[in-house]
């Protein structure tokens, strides 16, 4: 019986090889002002 | 401190399952759900497969079969030599590392109006003068801002540019100049600028939407939601609100946008602990994309959140998510930005845990042409860093931003949230603790049930579409 249902998401640990290159947006450059929201911004790289 | 590898809830009838180190999300039956935590717990003891097994067969005995215990037990097993659960944290030298590296600027916050026709009740900008005097960013300063972005911006290609205020279309002239001059240097500098607008709406006419739909990356329209929750807060100088002006323009800007590349943004303090209905409104208006965000306000005033409004809000943030999906399944969704996540291609490891920026690659330029870490510290004199002619003078404030990561914050280390909040607002952390590495608590508790509602609505979604990401 499968008990796991596993959701694709991004390998953070690969992300450690090729990541860094800073040209993704920056957080308070989208649409909030006073809080800081990283997790919804998308790579550059695998847009 | 113990620090959780783990973070797992339940919500809308989903056990969820984080292994914050490595991002996977899971979606898990009870026996799975029950036997993940003794297994971390024994784990950390240095207890051996065969001791782990004997124990929560023993813990669990009352409630499931020893069947269904051990084949849950193997597959965490599984996914745990998949590096998909329970992985250990390695990126702390990473990240350290990685803020070693030469600063360059990327993203400024362009003051281009230090005024404003609307005089919002919350407004951190004090009406839009930061608590200074009134003042328009000329044209000048604004090019030497351009010249200082592209300058400092080292081997950086996408360059970003907000035009803030105050309010920005009260100098309007300038900010069209100042998008045509970054045009020009864009290809003798090998660069791309990204222009946005953040606005309150009242000036927008046919011409500026014209240009705006052109030149700009993204709009944020500023509405709190329904009429008198918006008018309240948001008010002319004069008292009268200002919803009946602008609604029918954000609606003409959304259309012309194709309902993309903009927000409508709004804020809710204590006067609408049910934002639900803000955002319900919004979305029966016509907007497909909305940002609802909490204030950030002294305790004195009297329309802050308070600790004891945490319990409603929280439930506030799960009403909506499954309003959200509701209108999703009708076929009348919505992007709500703070419910949204990239789980397969959202940001690197080094974006996720290095902060946002402030200080360091980001930074606010005032209508006279001064460097602050962030459009929340202008007007915070301590935190002046420079100017547009000069550059970054003090760079020791710049490097105490540098150092500024979730490592640095001792509450961020034990939080699954620092992989999608990256530690926290600085200004906020400031504003509450007088030092910009701490941590806003009550900002937290709310960004911690954004994202627990975020992961939900994509197992949902998962279910829903019967995507094949089920592996």
């Amino acid at each position: 019986m499968k008990r796991i249902k596993t959701l694709a998401t991004r390998d953070l640990k690969e992300s450690m090889k090729k990541g860094g290159c800073g040209e993704c947006q920056t957080s308070c450059q989208s649409a909030c002002k006073t809080s800081c929201t990283v997790g919804n911004q998308s790579c550059e790289k695998v847009k | 401190m113990e620090v959780k590898v783990i973070h797992q809830y339940k919500n809308n009838g989903y056990n969820i399952v984080l292994d914050v180190n490595s991002g996977s999300v899971h979606v898990v039956d009870e026996v799975v759900y029950d036997v993940i935590p003794l297994v971390e717990e024994l784990q950390n003891n240095g207890c051996e497969d065969e001791e782990i097994k004997g124990r929560i067969l023993a813990d669990l005995k009352d409630k499931y079969a020893a069947e269904d215990i051990l084949d849950a037990y193997s597959q965490i097993v599984e996914l745990k030599e998949a590096g998909m659960l329970y992985a250990p944290d390695i990126y702390e030298n990473y990240i350290v590392d990685f803020k070693k590296r030469e600063t360059v600027v990327k993203a400024l916050c362009l003051h281009i109006a230090h005024d404003c026709n609307l005089a919002c009740k919350y407004c951190f900008a004090g009406e839009g003068e930061y608590h200074g005097r009134r003042a328009l960013m000329s044209l000048e300063t604004g090019k030497k801002a351009l010249d200082f972005l592209v300058k400092n911006s080292g081997n950086r290609v996408n360059l970003e540019v907000d035009f803030f205020g105050g309010e920005p279309l009260l100098n309007w002239q300038v900010v069209k100049e100042l998008v045509i001059y970054g045009r020009s240097l864009e290809e003798p500098y090998h660069k791309k600028f990204r222009f946005t607008l953040t606005t309150n709406g009242v000036l927008l006419n046919d011409e500026i939407m014209e240009f705006a739909n052109r030149e700009m990356a993204n709009i944020v329209l500023s509405i709190d939601g329904r009429k008198e929750i918006n008018d309240l807060m948001r008010p002319y100088r004069g008292g009268q609100g200002s919803y009946d002006t602008i609604v029918p323009k954000f609606l003409t800007v959304a259309e012309s946008r194709k309902q993309m590349n903009y927000y409508v943004r709004g804020t809710f303090t204590r006067n609408n602990p049910d934002f639900a209905k803000d955002v319900a409104h919004l979305a029966d208006l016509g907007f497909k994309q909305i940002s609802v965000e909490p204030v950030v306000a002294q305790p004195s005033d009297d329309y802050a959140l308070r600790p004891e409004d945490l319990p409603a809000l929280l439930e506030e943030y799960d009403h909506l998510a499954v309003e959200l999906l509701n209108r999703r399944k009708e076929g009348k969704g919505v992007n709500f930005f703070h419910f949204m996540i990239d789980l397969e291609g959202g940001p690197c490891v080094a974006k996720r845990l290095s902060g946002c920026g402030s200080g360091t690659e980001y930074l606010a330029v005032t209508p006279w042409g001064d460097l602050y870490p962030c459009h929340q510290f202008v007007g915070q004199e301590e935190f002046l860093m420079g100017n547009v002619d000069e550059g970054i003078v003090r760079t020791d404030i710049r490097d105490n931003f540098k150092s500024c990561n979730v490592y640095a914050k001792e509450k961020c280390r034990s939080c699954f949230a620092r992989f999608y909040c990256s530690g926290g607002c600085a200004a906020n952390s400031y504003n509450f603790h007088g030092r910009i590495d701490d941590v806003y608590e009550l900002g937290c508790e709310l960004q911690r049930k954004r994202i627990e509602c975020a992961i939900m609505i994509k197992a949902a979604l998962a279910d829903l579409e019967g995507e094949d990401k089920v592996k």
